[in-house]
């Protein structure tokens, strides 16, 4: 006999309180870079120069500015998620364990955050 | 409790090195590979935007030798990421789970990212 009410058992998440979370927003922003990372990649290549001035007037353009911070977003994110489950697998002392998962999820977000605002700094043109 | 010479159920010293296994680490150690390669480009992004961080350095970095290296290892990495990562995709919709299957779409993804790799360094 179960003394768990028919409502925590349907929705079977148990003491970790989430379920697919990790699992989907890895195949979504896969999904996403699916599109984006290939865009980078094809017109990225088919640039004329990749001078400072002609960099910035690639970046800075609105629709490449959007593209950009689409993907710096997304690869932060799907990266984040990528690295933490190497270290879950791989480092087994749980304290060092936890502190490589801050550590990475700070960086991440930092990294993020950096990409963010050098495109956002480019396309207002300062 | 540990007794000599008791039977241990077979781990993965004792099979053939199989395809699919090859390419599970390399989706890994490549997915590893970019999130070093996120830093870079978010360096590049920095040295475009800010006056702190010159632009020649990205020139200096890029056109050595360590960095033409660096540059074909990440181009390979998102290649096979990029490529054994569609095979996940398929995965999860339940198809193609069969192990000539598994096989066959391990060789596809390799030759895919030779072809791939190889035509956007030398052509592109």
């Amino acid at each position: 006999m179960s003394l768990r009410s028919p409502l925590s058992r349907v929705l079977g998440s148990g003491s970790a309180k989430e379920g697919t979370d990790h699992w989907w927003l890895q195949r979504l922003t896969a999904l996403a870079l699916l599109l984006l990372g290939p865009w980078f990649l094809v017109t990225f290549a088919r640039l004329d120069g990749y001078s400072e001035p002609e960099m910035v007037a690639w970046v800075g353009s609105p629709f490449n500015s959007i593209m950009l911070i689409l993907m710096s977003v997304t690869l932060a994110w799907h990266s984040m998620l990528g690295i933490q489950i190497v270290i879950e697998d791989y480092v087994h002392s749980p304290g060092v364990k936890v502190v490589s998962i801050i550590v990475s999820k700070f960086g991440h977000v930092f990294l993020g955050v950096v990409a963010v605002v050098a495109i956002l700094k480019v396309m207002l043109g300062s | 409790m540990t007794k000599e010479g008791r039977p241990l159920s077979p781990h993965l010293t004792i099979y053939r090195w199989p395809i699919t296994m090859t390419l599970s680490i390399l989706h890994r150690m490549t997915g590893v590979a970019l999130a070093a390669g996120f830093v870079a480009f978010t360096s590049w992004l920095a040295a475009v935007a800010f006056e702190g961080v010159p632009y020649d350095w990205v020139h200096e970095i890029t056109q050595s030798v360590i960095g033409q290296i660096a540059l074909f290892g990440w181009l390979f990495s998102f290649f096979l990421h990029l490529s054994n990562g569609i095979r996940h995709l398929v995965w999860d919709t339940g198809r193609f789970f069969e192990k000539r299957q598994a096989d066959r779409s391990a060789w596809i993804v390799v030759i895919a990212t030779v072809v791939m790799t190889t035509s956007y360094w030398f052509v592109v």
